[in-house]
C-alpha cells in the first residue's frame, strides 16, 4: 500500500469535517475522492499533507506514519500536491515556480546560494534543467520565461501540476484539476493524467467534481457526505449505489 | 551578452570610484557627509527591503538591530582614554575597558551581535504574521532601547558614546554599501532567493512545495539583523556620538519610507530612494527657515521641510503604487531601451 488512512478524523470545534476516514491507496492507481460541496474533500488532503493534524487517527504513507509531520517534510517524503484555488508564486516566471518545486531536492543554503559555491550551482543547475523537461512533457515550454500569473487559467492548472511534479513524488494529490475547464480541456486533462502517472510512476489521489473526468480515469473512488464516507468501489458500483444517487440528487 | 554586460558594470564602478575621488576632494565635508550619509541609508534599506520586500514579513524592528550594531562596534573600536572619559558615572566593564580592535572586526562584531539579537526576537515573533509581526517587532526594538538606556555599566545610558573613532570614511561607507548590493542581488537571484520569493508569494504553496517556511524566515531575518548591525556600526563610526534617542522608531521609519518608495521588493529602488531622500531632505532644508520667495514670505517655519516632503511622497504614492520601481531592476538591456538603442521587448520595462 501507497498510503493508508486509518480512520482519521478531523473536528473543528464542535463541527466533525471528516469522521474516521479510511482510504487505501496502491501504487500506480488514480484514486478518486468525490462528495458534495463541503463533504471534506480538501480537509482529507489538508490531513495528508499535514496541513491540519488529525484530531485522531493515523496518516500512513511507505508503511511510515506520517501523522502531524510538517507539510514540508510530508513533500520531502514524497507526497506533492496541487490546491482547489491556483497557488502559483505570482512575481515569479513559469520555470522559476516549477524550480521553486525542486527544494527538497536542491537543498539550498543561503552561504552556498550566495558565494556560488559549485555544489550549489550544480545542484541549481540540474533544477533548471528538471523543471524545463517538465515542462517540455505538460506542454508548457514555450512560456517558460513569460510570468506565472499571466498564463489561461488552464494552463496555470498544467503549472501547478509541473510544480507538484518537480518534488519528484511518488504520490500526487490533484484538488479538482478540472475545475473551469471546458470539455475539450478537461479531455485532453484526462489522457493528460494517465501520461503523467505512467511516466513519472506515481500514484494519485484526485478531488473532482467533473463525474465524467473522475469517472473515466479513476479505476476506484471514494464518496464523501458530511465528512461519513458512504460509498467506496469501482466507478461502476459508485453509479449505481443508492446513497450516491441519494447525496448527489437527492430523494423524495 | 553577459560578458559585456560585466565589462560594463565594471567601467561604471570604476567611474564611479574616480566621481567619488573627485567628490572626496572638492564638495566639502557637509556635502560629502551627505552623500556617505546616503551610502549608509543603502545598506539599511537593503537590510530591510530583506525582510519586508523580499521574504514578505513586515517588520519594523530595524532602528533595535542598528544600535545594537553601533553600540558594540563603538565599545570595540574606543580606545581607553576615550572609555574612561566617556564612562563617569560607572565604569565600563573591565574586561572591555583595555579592549580595543580594528574597525573592521567592530563591524562584523557589530553585525554578528545584532544577528543574534535578530535571531533570538526572530525565533518567537516570526510566527506571527503582517501588522501583528510589525508591532512585535517594533516593541522589540523598543525594548533595545530602553535596555541600552539602562545598562549603565555597558552602554553608558542615556548619555550616550561620545568621540567614537571617525573612521566610516567615503571609501569605507560606499565599500559596504557595494558589498551590500552585491550580497543582496546575489541572494535574491539564487535558488535561496526564491525560496525568500516563494514564502512572500504565497506561504501556503511554498510549504507545499518543501520550503521549510518558518526557518526560511528566520534565515532572512537574521540577516537583514547583521546588515542592519553594520549600518548602525557604520553610522557611529561617521556621527561619532550615539545614544539611545537616535535609534526611536522614527529611524525605523525612515528606512521603511525609503524601501516603499523605492519600490519594496526591487534592489535598484532601494539604492535610488536611499540616495534621493537622504539628498533631498538635506536639501529641502532651507524650507525651514525665513523665506522670501515671492509672495510666499514666512519667518521660519520649523518643520514646513517635512511639509513639503510629506506632499512629495504623497505624490509618489498616488502616482506609483508600488514605488519608483515596483519589482524591477537595473539592467543595462533595460537601460538601452529606456535609451531608445534597442528595440522594447515585448515584455518591456526595466526588467
Amino acid at each position: 500500500m501507497k498510503l493508508v488512512t486509518h480512520g482519521a478524523t478531523m473536528r473543528f470545534g464542535g463541527l466533525v469535517a471528516v469522521s474516521d476516514l479510511k482510504l487505501e491507496i496502491d501504487k500506480d492507481e488514480i484514486v478518486g475522492l468525490i462528495g458534495p460541496n463541503g463533504a471534506g474533500k480538501t480537509t482529507a488532503f489538508n490531513m495528508i499533507t499535514g496541513v491540519y493534524e488529525p484530531t485522531e487517527g493515523r496518516v500512513v504513507f511507505e508503511g511510515e506514519d506520517i501523522t502531524g509531520k510538517a507539510p514540508h517534510r510530508i513533500t520531502k517524503a514524497g507526497i506533492a500536491r496541487t490546491f482547489q484555488n491556483i497557488r502559483l508564486f505570482s512575481t515569479m516566471s513559469v520555470v522559476e515556480n516549477v524550480m521553486v518545486g525542486s527544494t527538497v531536492q536542491e537543498k539550498p543554503g543561503w552561504f552556498t546560494s550566495v558565494f556560488g559555491l559549485p555544489g550549489a550551482r550544480k545542484r541549481a543547475k540540474e533544477a533548471r534543467e528538471f523543471a524545463m523537461d517538465l515542462l517540455q512533457e505538460t506542454g508548457l515550454a514555450e512560456f517558460a520565461d513569460e510570468q506565472a500569473t499571466s498564463l489561461p487559467y488552464g494552463k496555470q492548472r498544467r503549472l501547478e501540476i509541473a510544480r507538484a511534479l518537480a518534488s519528484r513524488p511518488s504520490l500526487l494529490l490533484l484538488d479538482e484539476p478540472a475545475a473551469g475547464m471546458n470539455p475539450q480541456e478537461s479531455l485532453e486533462l484526462m489522457d493528460f493524467i494517465h501520461h503523467i502517472r505512467d511516466r513519472f510512476k506515481l500514484s494519485i489521489l484526485l478531488i473532482e467534481h467533473h463525474m465524467q473526468v473522475v469517472m473515466g480515469v479513476c479505476s476506484r473512488m471514494y464518496v464523501l457526505d458530511y465528512g461519513v464516507t458512504i460509498a467506496q468501489g469501482t466507478p461502476d458500483v459508485i453509479r449505481r449505489d443508492p446513497k450516491v444517487i441519494e447525496a448527489y440528487l437527492g430523494v423524495d | 551578452m553577459k560578458t559585456r554586460n560585466n565589462i560594463l558594470t565594471l567601467g561604471a564602478l570604476v567611474v564611479f570610484a574616480m566621481l567619488l575621488g573627485l567628490a572626496d576632494r572638492t564638495v566639502g565635508n557637509y556635502a560629502m557627509r551627505i552623500l556617505n550619509l546616503s551610502a549608509i541609508y543603502i545598506v539599511l534599506a537593503l537590510s530591510l527591503n530583506l525582510v519586508n520586500g523580499f521574504t514578505g514579513l513586515f517588520s519594523l524592528g530595524s532602528a533595535g538591530f542598528m544600535a545594537v550594531g553601533a553600540y558594540v562596534s563603538a565599545i570595540l573600536t574606543m580606545s581607553p582614554d576615550v572609555k574612561d572619559m566617556n564612562f563617569f558615572l560607572e565604569p565600563l566593564a573591565p574586561w572591555l575597558q583595555g579592549l580595543t580592535l580594528p574597525f573592521g572586526i567592530a563591524l562584523i562584531a557589530g553585525g554578528i551581535c545584532a544577528a543574534l539579537a535578530g535571531l533570538i526576537i526572530g525565533l518567537p515573533v516570526l510566527r506571527l504574521r503582517d501588522d501583528y509581526l510589525g508591532i512585535a517587532t517594533l516593541g522589540f526594538s523598543e525594548i533595545i532601547r530602553v535596555v541600552i538606556t539602562n545598562l549603565q555599566s555597558w552602554t553608558n545610558g542615556a548619555q550616550g558614546l561620545k568621540s567614537i573613532p571617525k573612521v566610516s570614511t567615503t571609501w569605507v561607507v560606499w565599500g559596504v554599501a557595494l558589498l551590500a548590493i552585491l550580497f543582496m542581488s546575489r541572494l535574491v537571484h539564487s535558488s535561496y532567493g526564491r525560496q525568500l520569493k516563494a514564502v512572500r508569494d504565497d506561504e501556503i504553496a511554498a510549504e507545499a512545495m518543501g520550503v521549510n517556511v518558518f526557518r526560511v524566515k528566520v534565515v532572512s531575518f537574521t540577516l537583514s539583523a547583521f546588515i542592519a548591525g553594520v549600518g548602525g556600526a557604520l553610522l557611529g563610526h561617521m556621527i561619532t556620538t550615539i545614544d539611545p534617542k537616535m535609534f526611536s522608531f522614527m529611524l525605523t521609519f525612515n528606512i521603511l519610507l525609503i524601501v516603499v518608495l523605492g519600490g519594496s521588493g526591487s534592489i535598484t529602488g532601494s539604492v535610488i530612494a536611499s540616495i534621493a531622500v537622504t539628498v533631498l531632505m538635506e536639501a529641502m532644508r532651507f524650507l525651514d527657515e525665513p523665506l522670501n520667495f515671492l509672495f510666499l514670505k514666512t519667518d521660519g517655519l520649523p518643520g514646513l521641510r517635512m511639509v513639503v516632503f510629506s506632499v512629495l511622497l504623497m505624490i509618489v504614492v498616488i502616482f506609483r503604487q508600488r514605488g519608483l520601481m515596483g519589482e524591477r531592476e537595473f539592467s543595462w538591456e533595460g537601460l538601452a531601451r529606456a535609451a531608445g538603442l534597442m528595440p522594447r521587448s515585448k515584455k518591456g520595462g526595466l526588467a
